[in-house]
């Protein structure tokens, strides 16, 4: 019995670590052939003030000089020890700013994820319910733009019509400016959340209400369905009664792989609203050549949608009996 | 009493992009059953027997057009009606066995056809009708996929008397069941039928269909040809009118195996 349930954790175990070593590695190649020089983004506009033996004092100091194989054996060996590194951009350990960006980040994220999901997965099964119908019609329509929606275009639209237009939501950031994070009210925190999150989450929703659609449909279609209707219950019933549960099982899937592309769309959505998530420190590393910054995050984004992953498939066996007795 | 009286069914589906074509899938099916009785309505597969079953209930797709007559005590028996009967007075057994939620378990799916039929005490009624059918304790709390075969129809049959329906439609209970299995059901429907209900059993199989059935409709290519009882199936079959019927009552095992000749049964042609 143990030896039955150790065998797939460690198999998972070992492709967690191989998916994060090429992730790892294919970050710093991406850095190393990136054309920004860390030396010239860490001095910004001093750079001409700066002698090129000053500059070549920082590179060594920093092991830039050294070539990129052992650059990266440096930094494997650190990690390997628990020690992530030291942010140049906010002149901080990397653990630190990770920590408390992805604190910022975290109700922005968590809310648009369990947004897209509920009104994504309820839209689908009414648009599932009432095939052809013009609510099924007008749903489709409005998954289908939104599916091809850009993420950042949404979120400068809302960003015009309700905090510049309308002026209900703020303009920018988690608070307003010169308060810090202790001192904001929970009700201006989420009056900062709301126009973020929103665009974050309308993004998620097309692709679940299609895909729960399409479930959705092919139930009402089957002899369950017909079975049912047949000891007299109501389409209703019959859709959210056994629809729904069938149908749970690609939204679930699709939430939990789509939480790569909410980090994405989070980057998007927090530079556009200046917040300060982890999102925008992604740019903010990239931009600046903060390598021990962004091989961290791309590590911690990696291991983040990897356990969501692997929630995905322990919840699909709570909902669906047939795949509890198959072993992976 | 319900009556099917010249019942007639197309479908309509589109021939290239504008032209619609009627496929006619049933023509002059007639038959009637009473309460008390097990009207057995056999036929090939593919002869349109479901089909009718699906239109007595209600439930046709929506592309399809019905002619003839339904009634039910006299009263015809139109969407509306059908709609507010289905699994309080009219039940069906479905002959496939995909009909099951498989996510569901089993126990809960009984009881929530009783709910459905309005029975008072769901739970208990369901309780009540997998005993009937023999399903007690921990097999009938197994889900769709641990029940084999013969549990799992014993679990539709459950299902359908849950309700307490008067009219049962039968769509092949016994079919891809062993002996002790299928005798099994077939004879629950028969004590159904001795208790007062109206059961209609539809099958392909016409030697365990005489076993139970009080009457016999044979069903051919979306006709029924005729309905003798039970008893007239003997011998060689001087009792039966159609040629078909005789053919096939000749055809068993039992009897001459023989295979007809085109010539001497016209329908085949």
């Amino acid at each position: 019995m143990a030896v039955r349930l150790i065998a797939p954790l460690a198999r998972r175990l070992l492709r967690l670590i191989a998916v994060l070593g090429v992730v790892a590695l294919a970050a710093f190649g991406l850095m190393q052939a990136s054309p920004i020089d860390p030396v010239d983004a860490y001095l910004g506009p001093q750079a001409a003030q700066v002698s090129p033996e000053q500059r070549a004092l920082i590179a060594e100091r920093w092991g830039a000089d050294q070539p990129a194989a052992q650059q990266f054996l440096h930094w494997l060996g650190n990690m390997l020890r628990g020690e992530l590194g030291w942010s140049r951009v906010y002149n901080a350990p990397v653990s630190e700013v990770i920590g408390s960006r992805f604190l910022a980040s975290l109700p922005l994220l968590a809310s648009a994820w369990l947004g897209a999901m509920l009104i994504g997965f309820a839209l689908g099964v009414v648009a599932g319910t009432r095939e052809g119908g013009w609510v099924d019609r007008w749903i489709c329509r409005y998954a289908y733009t939104l599916a091809s929606t850009p993420t950042f275009w949404l979120a400068i639209l809302g960003l015009l019509l309700f905090s510049v237009t309308l002026g209900w939501t703020p303009v920018c950031c988690a608070g307003p400016a010169g308060v810090t994070r202790a001192e904001l009210s929970l009700a201006t925190r989420l009056h900062h959340l709301l126009l973020p999150a929103l665009t974050l989450a309308l993004l998620g929703v097309a692709q679940i209400t299609l895909h729960t659609r399409a479930r959705m449909l092919e139930l009402m279609r089957s002899d369950v369905a017909l079975h049912a209707l047949a000891q007299g219950a109501s389409r209703r019933e019959v859709a959210w009664r056994h629809g729904a549960r069938h149908a749970c099982l690609p939204a679930l899937t699709l939430a939990f792989a789509s939480l790569g592309e909410l980090f994405g769309g989070s980057m998007l959505v927090e530079q556009v609203f200046s917040y300060p998530g982890l999102g925008r420190a992604t740019v903010e590393a990239g931009l600046r050549s903060d390598v021990p910054l962004l091989l961290a995050i791309a590590l911690f984004t990696a291991l983040f949608v990897s356990v969501g992953n692997a929630l995905a498939d322990g919840l699909y066996r709570l909902v669906d009996p047939r795949l509890g007795e198959v072993r992976p | 009493m319900l009556e099917i009286d010249r019942l007639a069914l197309d479908f309509l589906r589109y021939r290239g992009l504008w032209r619609r074509a009627a496929i006619p899938c049933l023509h002059d099916v007639s038959l009637t059953l009473a309460r008390g009785e097990l009207h057995a309505v056999v036929g090939a597969s593919g002869a349109g027997k479901s089909l009718m079953a699906q239109a007595l209930i209600g439930l046709l797709p929506g592309n399809a057009r019905l002619r003839g007559s339904l009634r039910l005590d006299g009263e015809l028996l139109d969407a509306t009606r059908q709609a507010a009967l289905r699994g309080k007075h009219l039940a069906l057994i479905p002959q496939s066995l995909a009909a099951l939620d498989p996510l569901v378990r089993s126990h809960h799916q009984v009881t929530w056809a009783a709910r459905r039929a309005g029975v008072n005490a769901p739970r208990a009624a369901a309780e009540r009708a997998l005993t009937d059918v023999g399903l007690v304790g921990d097999s009938a709390r197994r889900y769709p996929h641990q029940l084999s075969g013969g549990m799992a129809r014993r679990v539709l049959l459950a299902m359908a008397t849950a309700g307490e329906a008067e009219w049962l439609i039968a769509d092949e209970p016994s079919v891809g069941l062993d002996p002790a299995h299928r005798a099994g059901v077939l004879e629950q429907l028969r004590r159904l039928a001795d208790a007062g209900k109206g059961v209609l059993l539809i099958t392909h199989d016409l030697r365990h269909a005489l076993s139970v059935a009080d009457r016999v409709t044979v069903f051919h290519a979306g006709t029924t040809l005729e309905t003798a009882p039970a008893t007239a199936f003997q011998g060689r079959g001087e009792a039966l009118s159609s040629d078909y019927a005789r053919a096939l009552w000749r055809a068993l095992p039992d009897n001459d195996f023989a295979r007809p000749a085109v010539h001497e049964v016209p329908q085949l042609a």
